[in-house]
C-alpha cells in the first residue's frame, strides 16, 4: 500500500510547551486509521498542523508524496485533505442548503464564479441532494444553520466535509455530543465512503475506534507512544496503563 | 427537478417587493420633478451604502474611511472633465477604474488584523487622501475644491441633455447607474462567489477548510466596493461641477455607515432604505429646526438601537406582540 499522508519529526511548540514532538506519521490509502490518546495528548494540535491551521516549529507535511508543509490551508483542501472539527465551525446565517451547495462549487472552482447564481454548475444540486438525504437534513434545508438543533449542526459539520470530495478525511471526534443512537447512523455513512478514501480519526469512545479502525496510533503528551493494528493495541497493557492511569475514556 | 436545485432557486427568486422597489425608482423621476435634487443626493447616498454594504454587510470588513473611494472618484471623474473630454459617461467610466485600482491596493491594508485595527486603517487612508487632495492644489485647487469643471451634455438614446440647476437630468442619470449597480450586485451576492463572502464572514476558518481562499475573495469584493463607491463620487462630481475636499470628510465615511444601520446590511438593499430615511429626515429636521439637526438623529439613533429595526419599522411586528 502507498502512503497518501507522511509527518517527519513533526514539532510544535508554544512558549515553552510542547504540544507535538517529533511525531512521525504514515497513513496508507485507504486506511481507516486512528488517533487516540488522552485528553491533551496534543491530537487536535496535530490534526490543526496537517491542514496547515497551524504552522509547525520544525519537522515537515506530506500528501502524495509532496511536501506541503508550506502550503496554505484552503490550497491543502484542493489536493484532497478535508477536515472536521471537534466544535462545528459552521457559517451560521447561511442555510444547509446554501452550505453544502458552496462547498460542492468550491472543489469544482465554481465558488469563483460571479454571474451565475449558487448550484447552477452542473452536478451541484445533484450532490446536494444526496447529502442532504443521507444526513437528514432535508426537512431543515432552508433554515439558517444558527437556528439549529446540535444534532442538526453536528450532522452538517460532517456532511460539509464530505461535499468537499475528500481523498484524505481527517475527523476530529465527529460523534462529540451526538446521541448514542445516532452515533452508528454517522459512522454508517462514513464507513460507506470508497475504499479508496483515506481516513485518520480521533475519537474518544473505544468501542467506536475499534469497531471503525484497522491501525492505531497512540498519542500521549504530544509524542507518538505506541503504534500498531487494532488488536495489537487493543491488547497492549501499556496503552491500557496510559488509558485507565488518566482517566479511562473521559474526555472535556 | 432536484430538491436542492429549487430550493436554491428559490433563494434567488425576485421578490414583489424588489419589483415594486424599482417601479418606485422609476417613478419618481416622473412624479417628482421638483424635488430631484434631494433625489439624486438620496440615490448617490444609496449607491454608495450599497458599495459599503457589499464590504461590510456580505464580507464583514469594517470600514469608517469608505469616504476614501467617495472623494476619489469625485476628484478623478472632476479631473476628468476638466483636463481631458468632459463627456460624462467616459469620466464615470474612468473615474470608476481608478477607484477600483485604489481599492485593489488598499485592500492588502484590511486583510490582517482585527475590526479595530481595519476601523483605524480604513480612517487613516481616509485621512492621507483628504491631506493629499488638501496639499497637492495645483491639481486639486486644494482648500478652494476644484472649480472651472464644465460637464459636457449627457449623450443618451432619447438624444442629448445637458445638466440643468433643478437637478432632473443629474438624477435620471444617478437613477441609471444606481439601478445598473443594483442589478449587478444582486447577481453578484447570489452567486458562488457572493455567498462564499458570507461564508469567510460567518467563519473564515471554515471557509479556508472547505477550500476558499479567504484573502483573494477579500481582496475582489473590496476592489469591486471600492468601483461602485468610486461611481457615487463620480455621480456627486459630475452633478454638481465641482469637487471639494469635503468628499473625502470623515462625516462622509460615519454618514454611510448610519445608512447601513439605519437600512440593515446584508440584503443589499438597506442602503437604499437606509438612505431615504437618513435624508428625508435630514431634510425634515432641518427645515424645522436647523440648528437640532444632530440632537433629532441622535435620539432617533438611540431609539432604533434600542428597539430594534424590526421591531420599530414592522408594523406587523407590533400587531404580533399585542396579539400574543
Amino acid at each position: 500500500m502507498s502512503v497518501v499522508l507522511e509527518t517527519r519529526a513533526l514539532e510544535k511548540r508554544f512558549g515553552g510547551i510542547t504540544a507535538t514532538s517529533d511525531v512521525s506519521l504514515k497513513v496508507e490509502t485507504g486506511a481507516r486509521h486512528a488517533l487516540i490518546g488522552p485528553n491533551g495528548a496534543g491530537k487536535t494540535t496535530l490534526i490543526n498542523l496537517l491542514t496547515g491551521v497551524l504552522a509547525p516549529t520544525s519537522g515537515t507535511v506530506w500528501l502524495d508524496g509532496r511536501d506541503i508543509t508550506g502550503l496554505a490551508a484552503h490550497k491543502r483542501v484542493g489536493r484532497g485533505m478535508v477536515r472536521t472539527f471537534q466544535i462545528n465551525q459552521l457559517f451560521s446565517d447561511l442555510t444547509p442548503l446554501q452550505s453544502l451547495a458552496l462547498s460542492v462549487s468550491a472543489q469544482s472552482g465554481a465558488s469563483a464564479g460571479f454571474w451565475k447564481a449558487l448550484g447552477r454548475a452542473p452536478g451541484v444540486a445533484e450532490t446536494c441532494d444526496t447529502l442532504l438525504r443521507q444526513f437528514h437534513l432535508e426537512d431543515v434545508m432552508h433554515m439558517r444553520v444558527k437556528h439549529l438543533a446540535y444534532g442538526k449542526r453536528r450532522l452538517l459539520e460532517i456532511a460539509t466535509a464530505l461535499a468537499c470530495k475528500p481523498r484524505v478525511l481527517l475527523l476530529d471526534e465527529p460523534v462529540a455530543g451526538v446521541p448514542e443512537g445516532d452515533r452508528q447512523e454517522i459512522f454508517d455513512i462514513i464507513n460507506a465512503l470508497p475504499g479508496d478514501v483515506s481516513i485518520l480519526l480521533i475519537e474518544h469512545d473505544m468501542d467506536l475506534v475499534f469497531n471503525f479502525a484497522k491501525s492505531v496510533t497512540v498519542l500521549v503528551n504530544g509524542g507518538v507512544f505506541a503504534e500498531g493494528d487494532v488488536a495489537s493495541i487493543a491488547a497492549d497493557p501499556r496503552v491500557k496503563a496510559v488509558y485507565l492511569g488518566e482517566g479511562g475514556n473521559a474526555h472535556g | 427537478m432536484s430538491a436542492a436545485l429549487a430550493g436554491l432557486k428559490r433563494d434567488t427568486r425576485w421578490r414583489w417587493w424588489e419589483f415594486a422597489l424599482f417601479a418606485a425608482l422609476l417613478l419618481s423621476w416622473v412624479v417628482l420633478p421638483g424635488r430631484a435634487l434631494l433625489l439624486n443626493e438620496i440615490a448617490i447616498l444609496a449607491l454608495f451604502a450599497i458599495s459599503l454594504d457589499l464590504v461590510l454587510g456580505y464580507a464583514g470588513i469594517v470600514s469608517l474611511g469608505h469616504a476614501a473611494f467617495l472623494g476619489f472618484g469625485g476628484y478623478a471623474a472632476a479631473l476628468f472633465a476638466k483636463l481631458v473630454m468632459p463627456d460624462p459617461w467616459v469620466g464615470l467610466g474612468f473615474a470608476v477604474a481608478v477607484t477600483a485600482l485604489l481599492g485593489l491596493l488598499t485592500s492588502v491594508l484590511i486583510l490582517r488584523g482585527s475590526d479595530l485595527t481595519r476601523l483605524m486603517v480604513t480612517l487613516g487612508v481616509a485621512s492621507i487622501l483628504h491631506e493629499l487632495a488638501n496639499k497637492m492644489d495645483w491639481l486639486t485647487g486644494g482648500a478652494d475644491g476644484l472649480q472651472g469643471v464644465a460637464m459636457g451634455p449627457l449623450i443618451t438614446p432619447f438624444g442629448r441633455f445637458d445638466f440643468d440647476l433643478g437637478g432632473r437630468v443629474a438624477y435620471g442619470y444617478t437613477l441609471f447607474v444606481l439601478i445598473v449597480c443594483l442589478l449587478l450586485a444582486r447577481k453578484v451576492v447570489h452567486s458562488p462567489f457572493g455567498i462564499s463572502l458570507q461564508a469567510l464572514r460567518d467563519n473564515r476558518l471554515r471557509a479556508s477548510s472547505i477550500g476558499l481562499s479567504v484573502n483573494l475573495r477579500l481582496v475582489a469584493v473590496y476592489t469591486l466596493a471600492a468601483g461602485i463607491a468610486g461611481a457615487a463620487g463620480a455621480l456627486l462630481a459630475q452633478g454638481s461641477g465641482f469637487a471639494s475636499l469635503d468628499l473625502f470628510d470623515f462625516h462622509r465615511s460615519a454618514d454611510v455607515m448610519l445608512v447601513l444601520v439605519i437600512g440593515g446590511t446584508g440584503y443589499l438593499y438597506g442602503g437604499i432604505f437606509g438612505a431615504i430615511v437618513f435624508k428625508m429626515l435630514e431634510d425634515l429636521i432641518s427645515a424645522w429646526t436647523p440648528q437640532y439637526w444632530n440632537f433629532w438623529l441622535g435620539l432617533f439613533l438611540v431609539l432604533l438601537m434600542l428597539i430594534g429595526r424590526e421591531r420599530l419599522l414592522s408594523p406587523r411586528s407590533w400587531l404580533r406582540r399585542r396579539g400574543a
